[in-house]
């Protein structure tokens, strides 16, 4: 693992590692960066998909509760109008929509990025705590397949801007 | 690197785009003045359309840039001097609103005395519909609009020229009050010119959508041309693709707030079910009014809400420009669907001069956008937010004065 200064540094770093052919590759940041995700070769994710899938079932789902309680449950006559009066479903089907899906956002995100995470070995390296405040890292996992601990090691310092490159164990 | 370049500097073509649209417009015009001999009521009709287009597009600009003066954003300043542009046709708008002042009593059933003298209702709106308060409150909102995009575009214009840090904040105060004004003038204006069609008929969202629709059909305009200009630079280097996804999420945000007031005035009144309300729906049950009313749900709001959620269509120039012009072609649907069944009570009909004059009057606008663009920079010079927004696309330009 690699530590950096600036952002730049470590976006410059991440997209040589790619070239590089390492794969197993995580950037930590404490501010978002848009380029990153890019720079190391992160995949696209299914949660779009999954949130889609979420708010369409949602929307759904609210649209057969109106339609049981107003048709089925509890046909009542309301000034005459149909039983199955859909524009007054819309803000209900509208409303689950909404919640199924942002539902959907966050523990999709949880799921896929399982966090929370109380125990992770980028923990052991004392100077990682900096992640958070002012400094900037890259690591190569040891599970990729180029991995190796002298030639990794040699490649990370190598890169523009990379101190404290530091074995990191498991 | 050209930031110092005018429009006319970077694309001479223009000089010629704009001939070629204003002669297509002033052709169309003259073409419909035909339609005015052979049918005055459908002819004002047909051209009250057309105006409520080109004024959307001029007042949805002139609404972004004050948001954007007061939100700030790289998405404005990329796109602030070509919205700054569209804003300043205001004055010919201005002009082009007199055939709407003398076509008076063709449109509006409540300037006939005789009419409004036997309906107890019309009698009691008469303090407020009446000739000469309704040429008041028209010459209110043009003295509003003109004088906003006078005085935020000489501004604009002098902030170019001399980067005084005094400039940035006399707008953002002007675009406050200005944005309130803007709001209460458009929303009276569609009340005045559009809604009092059916002069029975009220709707307090009404102006709130015809807002929306303007804001719509402006950033629609705005991305096909922004899309256009980067094809050369600076606009190649400013336009990013994450900047052109935030104008497209824009659009898509003035899709979703058309439907969703739509929608509710749709709801309440038809929930409400009283005889005063939903007369403005019952006009759009005869036959062929509800197919378009499908086309507008379906091209108004389903397939651009649903193509602008995708980030790879936001980000690409060709495809969000054909988005646009799909979105643009609704917004002319959707003012037929507010305007044109006033006309005709008795069901659906498409007349030539509702496609004639639309097309005649937005070549026209476009061509006097064109001679405007021409005269100034594609990207402010000595923005405050330049750097912030565009730096590192143009880290080594020198791009104005005041350094």
């Amino acid at each position: 693992m690699a530590e950096f200064e600036t952002a730049t540094q470590l976006v410059a770093a991440a997209t040589k590692t790619r070239e590089a052919g390492y794969v197993d590759v995580d950037a930590y940041s404490p501010i978002p960066i848009e380029e990153l995700h890019h720079a190391i070769g992160f995949p696209h994710t299914k949660l779009p998909l999954m949130v889609l899938i979420g708010g369409l079932l949602g929307g759904m789902g609210g649209f057969s509760l109106e339609y049981w309680v107003s048709a089925v449950a509890y046909p009542l006559n309301i000034g005459g109008k149909p039983l199955v009066s859909w524009p007054m479903f819309i803000p209900v089907t509208f409303e689950c929509t909404i919640l199924a899906a942002s539902l959907t956002a966050v523990f999709g995100m949880l799921m896929l990025n399982k966090l929370p995470m109380p125990y992770h070995p980028v923990f052991n390296v004392p100077r990682f705590a900096m992640a958070s405040r002012n400094r900037f890292f890259l690591c190569i996992e040891a599970t990729d397949r180029q991995f190796d601990l002298d030639r990794t090691r040699e490649f990370l310092t190598s890169l523009d801007g990379a101190h404290e490159v530091t074995a990191v164990a498991n | 690197m050209a930031l110092r370049e005018t429009a006319e500097q970077i694309f001479p073509e223009l000089a010629q785009k704009q001939r070629t649209f204003l002669l297509a417009g002033a052709a169309g015009l003259v073409l419909s003045a035909v339609g005015y001999t052979m049918n005055p009521e459908q002819f004002f009709s047909s051209y009250l359309l057309a105006y409520m287009l080109v004024l959307g597009l001029t007042l949805g600009a002139l609404g972004f840039v004050m948001i954007h003066q007061l939100s700030g954003g790289a998405w404005g300043v990329v796109a602030r001097q070509s919205l700054g542009a569209a804003s300043r046709v205001m004055p010919v708008v201005t002009l082009l609103f007199i055939p709407i002042a003398i076509g008076m009593p063709h449109l509006y059933e409540w300037t006939h005395a005789d009419v409004v003298n036997a309906d107890p209702i019309l009698r009691g709106k008469a303090a407020y519909l009446n000739t000469s308060f309704f040429l008041v409150r028209a010459a209110i909102y043009f003295i509003v609009w003109n004088g906003l995009v006078f005085l935020l575009n000489k501004w604009s214009k002098e902030q170019d020229e001399t980067g005084n840090l005094e400039l940035p904040l006399r707008m953002q105060r002007v675009s406050a009050g200005g944005l309130l004004l803007h709001v209460l003038c458009v929303s009276f204006a569609a009340f005045d010119w559009v809604m009092s069609r059916d002069p029975h008929w009220f709707s307090t969202i009404y102006g709130a959508l015809v807002l929306v629709g303007q804001g719509l059909v402006a950033m629609a305009f705005q991305i096909i041309v922004l899309a256009w200009l980067a094809r050369r630079k600076p606009m190649s280097e400013a336009l990013t693709p994450v900047y052109l996804g935030d104008l497209a999420g824009l659009m898509f945000a003035m899709v979703v707030l058309w439907a969703y007031m739509s929608f509710s005035q749709y709801l309440i009144i038809w929930s409400g079910n009283l005889p005063e309300e939903i007369m403005w729906y019952l006009h759009r049950e005869q036959p062929g009014w509800i197919p378009l009313a499908i086309v507008l749900v379906v091209f108004h709001f389903a397939a651009p809400f649903f193509l602008l959620l995708m980030r790879g269509i936001k980000r690409n120039p060709s495809l969000v420009t054909k988005v646009a012009m799909l979105v643009i072609v609704a917004r002319v649907i959707d003012l037929f669907w507010l305007i044109a069944p006033e006309t005709h009570h008795e069901g659906f009909v498409l007349s030539w001069m509702d496609l004639v004059l639309p097309a005649a009057m937005f070549a026209l606008w476009v061509g006097l956008y064109f001679q405007q663009l021409r005269q100034r920079p594609l990207l402010p010079l000595n923005d405050p937010q330049f750097e912030e927004a565009l730096g590192p696309a143009f880290a080594h330009a020198d791009h104005g004065t005041a350094h």
